[in-house]
């Protein structure tokens, strides 16, 4: 079976980014970019599967511009077998990521897409789920868990109060969450053998998808700052400060 | 302008959470009714009538919505919701999993995770971990929209709307709940909590969190976690706060051996009153903390058990 792996190139998960000055957006100039932490544990899911004999093949694929096919060779040097970029400067909404995903699907057809519950830029958490309903697709959102059982795949998930286990019928959407596996480090004659996978590049018009933008940014701030407070001797003055000061024991 | 807010669950209880999407409602202004979709889920369509502001309850009472697997729930929404201006639901892992389907299936965008309403069309909402806020305006037909329910306070049991059936039974067919671990805990859910005592990698160990639950239990304190110290399987899952866990805003927030990195900053920064215990003088939760104390957990926290 073929896994296909949606991945976003974003800002380090390390930096932390700071406003504009005229509040139009974050300043992304000479940051360190990285292949989403979620979107690597989606390849990384889906290198294991191959490695267990699950899938057949894993294909990468990313929307963005030209630069984000670093991000689509760390992925193959990771174990993924092919990429595709779809080349574009804009910024994608979720619902669009999910259209253009979909029409990849429908060419694919692949028996699982995997994805990364979050973008740590956008923060949306949405794209699978979007993508899973155009495609008429079940998903298991959030996994801590994936097995592949026949047609099925059991999916254990990370929600508010513990774990739920679901179990969907193929083709699925599953969207990673942090504890489903710790991804590996990229060795140096992998990293190598990258280079020769093929990255095909699309453009969303070949692909007969507009680029919708439903949401308009208008402004982006800092949130309001908190400031260090005091630094206490000891407990006994924390509790005088909480009781006191604070009134909030 | 109507607005449909999605309550929040487990077919017996209401969560407050539904209260404070429906304050997020009443600050959009217009009609609310709220959908109560689940199984053997009349007490709640009865709790969700007494939410104020709210002027119907719809129920979807069907055995396809009981564990709100989201290929169903997404289909009732999404059939439901075109009759209306805004679609709300909280940013739980709930609304989470099965808003964005109804939001494609309805051709619009979400809005994930408001903290704030500036006008029917325009809200803030965080992103980058919290580390800007964007404010946007949505120019589709209908809104849907998360609700980032520590930003909200809850709406009061004041009201006494219509509770009316609504039969659209949709079942996707293609999924099934198998089952689930839920942790049982008899302090209150971090959602709720006023004060939350938190532990990180520095407790070493899932044993040393007795002496967290215990300043806990005399505080009436809920207990949360960073992701190293869940990750290292000290505590389970649904107790990390941060970015990608738990965002809570109590009263007071004590974190224990905890360094303070961006993405748990993220969880709990907005709290009214943070405490750190950290023995590096150095950690960045000291950078947001209002009371710092530089010392050993392993002395500190018994000590304040003891003076509490
Ligand atoms: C995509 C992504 C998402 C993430 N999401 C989250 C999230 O939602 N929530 C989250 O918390 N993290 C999240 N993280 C992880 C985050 O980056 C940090 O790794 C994590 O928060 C660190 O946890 P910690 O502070 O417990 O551990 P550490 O950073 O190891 O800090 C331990 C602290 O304990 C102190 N300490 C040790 N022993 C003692 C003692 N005896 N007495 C007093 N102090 C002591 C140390 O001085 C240190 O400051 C995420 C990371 C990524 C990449
Ligand atoms: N531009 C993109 N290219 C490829 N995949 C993406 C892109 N944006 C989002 N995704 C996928 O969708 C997931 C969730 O993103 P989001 O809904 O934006 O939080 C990511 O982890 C990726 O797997």
């Amino acid at each position: 079976m073929k896994i296909l792996v949606p991945i976003k190139r974003v800002v380090d998960y390390n930096v932390k980014v700071r406003v504009k000055s005229d509040n139009t957006d974050v300043d992304l100039s000479n940051l360190k970019m990285s292949i989403n932490p979620f979107c690597e544990i989606a390849v990384e899911e889906a290198v294991r599967l191959k490695e267990a004999g699950v899938a057949s093949e894993v294909v990468v694929v990313s929307i963005g511009e030209k630069a984000c096919q670093e991000q689509l060779r760390t992925a193959l040097a990771l174990g993924a077998d092919r990429g595709i970029q779809i080349e574009t400067s804009e910024k994608v909404q979720p619902l669009s990521v999910a259209k253009l995903l979909h029409k990849v699907v429908e060419e694919e057809q692949p028996q699982i897409v995997l994805l990364g519950k979050q973008t740590i830029d956008g923060d949306n958490n949405q794209t699978g789920q979007m993508l899973a309903a155009l495609a008429g697709m079940p998903q298991g959102t959030f996994a801590s868990e994936v097995k592949v059982e026949g047609d099925k795949v059991q999916v254990t998930r990370e929600v508010d109060g513990g774990l739920m286990t679901v179990e969907l019928n193929l083709p699925a959407v599953v969207t990673t969450d942090l504890r489903l596996n710790e991804p590996r480090y990229a060795s140096l004659p992998n990293i190598m053998k990258a280079k020769r996978k093929p990255i095909a590049v699309k453009t969303p018009e070949e692909l007969g998808v507009e680029i919708a933008t439903n949401i308009e940014v208008l402004k982006v701030e800092s949130p309001a700052s908190r400031s260090a407070g005091v630094m206490v001797e000891s407990v006994d003055e924390l509790v005088a400060k909480l009781r006191n000061e604070a009134k909030v024991i | 302008m109507t607005i449909l807010v999605i309550a929040e669950h487990d077919n017996a209880v209401l969560k407050t959470d539904t209260h404070k999407v429906v304050a997020a409602a009443a600050a959009i202004g217009g009609d609310i009714n709220v959908l109560v979709a689940g199984a053997n889920c009349g007490d709640v369509a009865q709790s969700a009538a007494k939410l104020a502001g709210v002027s119907k309850v719809l129920v979807a009472d069907n055995a396809a919505y009981e564990h709100h697997l989201a290929e169903n729930l997404g289909l009732l929404v999404a059939d439901l919701g075109k009759e209306y201006s805004h679609i709300l639901a909280a940013a739980s892992t709930t609304g989470k999993n099965f808003l964005p389907r109804s939001a494609a299936l309805l051709d619009v965008a979400q809005i994930s995770d408001i903290i704030r309403v500036d006008a029917p069309d325009t809200f803030a909402r965080p992103f980058y971990a919290g580390n800007a806020i964007a404010t946007v305006k949505s120019s589709d037909s209908i809104k849907v929209i998360t609700v980032r329910t520590s930003a909200f306070d809850a709406v009061e049991e004041t009201g006494s709307a219509e509770v009316v059936a609504a039969d659209a039974a949709h079942d996707a067919g293609i999924s099934s709940y198998i089952g689930s671990e839920m942790t049982v805990s008899e302090r209150p859910d971090l959602g709720s909590a006023s004060i939350i005592i938190s532990g990180g990698r520095g407790m070493q160990n899932g044993e040393n969190f007795k002496m967290l639950e215990e300043v806990a239990d005399k505080l009436g304190a809920g207990v949360g976690a960073s992701r190293a110290a869940v990750d290292a399987g000290f505590v389970p899952n649904d107790m990390q706060v941060g970015q990608t866990g738990k965002i809570v805003a109590p009263e007071l927030y004590i974190a224990v051996g905890i360094s303070g990195a961006i993405q748990h900053l993220a969880g709990m920064k907005d709290s009214k009153v943070i405490v750190a215990i950290n023995k590096d003088p150095e950690a960045p939760i000291f950078q947001v903390a209002d009371y710092g104390l530089e010392a050993d957990l392993f002395d500190a926290v018994p000590e304040l058990n003891a003076k509490l």
